[in-house]
């Protein structure tokens, strides 16, 4: 049975050439870049080669301002709690309601120390309460950390303008953009943006590798101490094969950008379209306007996710769900809960997210399956 | 990904005895949407008085669906007293067991057989009257269900209440109360004699706010770090001094009034002061 992935949110497929070009690392090319000799040394360039090449990919001025990490996680506790830190006095600390884990986890860190926190809504579209941040900001200085696009519904918060708010109070503005990068195009150097996540996962390159974008005269405090590396940021002998491969990553989404936003969009909305038309009762949760290209959310009424995960499964269908029996808690999604979708469509929520590694037989096969999942799962449904 | 039995898997992915009977003997649903799940059984008996057919329609994830397709299985045959006796254990037994995390799908299972026997004995439709006081908003528990689960289903933690009953599953708020209901379940003693009729000796009463400090409060402190040591007892003044984290710290007023002061006065009077002695 072939595997039909469209769950490229939660992680994506190795790309070829990212694979081969990390294996000389593997075997060769093993030596330590802080090394005096020429063997150890020689691996240092690659490093550089990879920062150049992610602060490519998001308009970073200077690829000094790429701090490496080990993933999206920790990229945001460096920003957050590494931020929080190094400001003169303990900051305002403003998040959204609908982050990441890895963003609220710090976030409430920093708030169990006596930091003020304060978490803006979203809409019923999922898009940000602008007007509540603009009150919030003024508060005294803030660390603002705003996610650019959610994971589970795509949607795309205004970060430029976001950053400007934050500025004008004197606050520092930081951004998790690991479901953004590499989707749409984009340009730090140019956007009011002090600190912003990235992970290598999500963009092809393996798990286990991240960065962060920290703009040259934003203060952050290390986490890891104990070595000169990454310029004290993040001390850790470079896991110099992973940082290869993020690079080369990063060069290949760039190459790749336009092809995400025409015929990756284009397979997301014939899907989209195709669900909604066959399948009666479905809705799209999120800001049809204000997506990212790949990805779509769509509640089914009277029908439960895990079970609809798991007939797809079946078939070799990989997505995933808001519903809270597939998550190991009670708690549904938050993301949705925060977007007042009612009980119900949240409980049967399924998420598919595309890459440009999916082909329209994919789009068919989720086209030709899952509405005989529905029409089954409807059928055992008390409310139908 | 769950760890489900092979018979779970195969009970979800062919349900046994999926559908509806038109004027059943007995119909119960339990659940409902908002919650994630829902379960609606009906049965019809034979001339014998035993259960010839049942019937499930349900609403929830695989574990829910296979539930109610071995509660069907299981009380086909059998007469309503026999059929009575099944436990939500029994349920998840006949499927090799359940995820930690799912056992209260088959606790709706166990319900909705409730329901549909109360509706066959009296005619009525089964309607989960509120007996008590809901603690757990999130999924409508009350106190009174608390304490059935505890008590029959020998629970010990609020992880084991909530994988029973959902009760603490939602947003968390109830959490501490959840606690503190199930320690005092399980410490259970016979009801005091005098019911209250006595005022405490200063001495009981030293005793008393120690015990519930020890109990209820210094845990929650100790978990961030902070403890608290009683200082003296003055009538009804409770003096005490924050240790650890908690001294210094810019949030301990708050946490005297809200956590130490509220909890003496839940259990021991309702005109406790808390004063903190720097």
């Amino acid at each position: 049975m072939k595997t039909v992935y469209v769950d490229n949110n939660a992680t994506t497929q190795i790309a070829d050439e990212v694979r081969e070009a990390m294996i000389p690392f593997l075997t060769d090319l093993w030596g330590n870049p802080s090394s005096m000799h020429t063997f150890g040394g020689q691996t240092k360039k690659y490093i550089e080669t990879a920062r150049e090449q992610v602060a490519a990919l998001i308009g970073a001025a200077d690829p000094q301002e790429i701090t490496f990490t080990s993933c999206g996680s920790e990229s945001n506790n460096l920003a957050i709690r590494g931020g929080a830190e190094a400001m003169d006095k303990p900051p305002h600390v403003i998040t959204s309601k609908v982050e990441h884990a890895a963003v609220s986890g710090p976030c409430h860190y920093l708030e169990d120390r006596g930091l003020r926190l304060t978490k803006i809504d979203v809409d019923a579209k999922g898009r940000l309460d602008v007007e509540t941040l603009q009150r919030e900001v003024k508060a005294g200085k803030s660390l603002t950390s705003i996610m650019w696009a959610n994971n589970e519904t795509g949607v795309i918060f205004p970060v430029g303008l976001i950053g400007e708010m934050v500025h004008e109070f004197g606050g520092i503005f930081h951004t998790d953009a690991v479901q953004a990068v590499g989707k749409i195009p984009m340009n730090v150097s140019e956007l009011p943006i002090d600190m912003l996540s990235l992970s290598g996962h999500k963009i092809h390159a393996p798990k286990g590798v991240g960065a962060l974008y920290i703009r040259r005269g934003t203060k952050v405090k290390p986490l890891v101490l104990g070595g000169h590396q990454e310029r004290g940021r993040r001390a850790g002998t470079e896991n110099v094969p992973y940082l290869v491969g993020l690079g080369l990553a990063c060069e290949l989404a760039g190459k790749k950008m336009n092809e995400e936003n025409t015929r990756v969009k284009a397979m997301r909305d014939r899907l989209e379209a195709g669900i909604l038309k066959s399948c009666p009762g479905s809705r799209v949760n999120g800001d049809p306007a204000g997506r990212l290209p790949n990805t779509t959310n769509i509640s089914f009424d009277y029908i439960e996710g895990e079970a609809i995960l798991l007939m797809l499964d079946d078939k070799g269908i990989c997505a995933s769900t808001g519903s809270a029996c597939a998550s190991g808690s009670l708690e549904p999604s938050h993301v949705l809960r925060a977007m007042q979708v009612a009980g119900m469509s949240v409980h049967g929520s399924i998420r598919f997210s595309l890459s440009t590694y999916n082909t329209e037989e994919d789009v068919d096969a989720v086209l030709t399956e899952l509405p005989k999942v529905v029409k089954r799962l409807r059928e055992l449904s008390p409310f139908v | 990904m769950w760890d489900y039995t092979d018979k779970v898997n195969e009970h979800f992915r062919n349900p046994h005895n999926a559908g509806k009977i038109e004027n059943a003997d007995g119909e119960g649903q339990v659940g409902s949407l908002a919650c994630g799940d829902a379960l609606k059984l009906m049965f019809k008996l034979d001339d014998e008085g035993r259960i010839s057919e049942a019937k499930f329609q349900t609403f929830g994830c695989a574990s829910a669906i296979a539930s109610s397709s071995a509660l069907t299985d299981m009380i086909l045959g059998k007469t309503i007293e026999e059929a009575e006796k099944i436990t939500n254990k029994d349920i998840a037994d006949y499927l090799g067991g359940l995820p930690k995390q799912k056992v209260h799908c088959s606790v709706m299972g166990r319900e909705a057989l409730e329901a549909a026997i109360y509706n066959y004995r009296t005619g009525k439709t089964w309607d989960k009257e509120i007996d008590g006081e809901v603690i757990c908003h999130c999924f409508g528990v009350t106190d009174k269900d608390i304490e059935k689960a505890v008590r029959e289903n020998d629970i010990k933690t609020v992880e084991d209440l909530t994988d029973h009953c959902k009760a603490g599953g939602g947003c968390g708020n109830c959490l501490p109360e959840l606690e503190s209901m199930i320690q005092r379940l399980s410490a259970e003693e016979p009801a005091a004699e005098e019911d209250g009729a006595r005022p405490m000796t200063n001495l009981q009463k030293i005793h008393f706010i120690e015990d519930v400090i020890d109990r209820e409060i210094r845990p929650a402190l100790r978990q961030d770090g902070g403890d608290l040591e009683l200082i003296d007892v003055d009538g009804d003044t409770v003096k005490v001094r924050f240790r650890g984290a908690c001294s210094g710290c810019v949030v301990s007023s708050i946490t005297l009034k809200d956590v130490v002061e509220a909890r003496l006065k839940d259990n021991v009077s309702q005109d406790i002061v808390v004063e903190e002695i720097k």
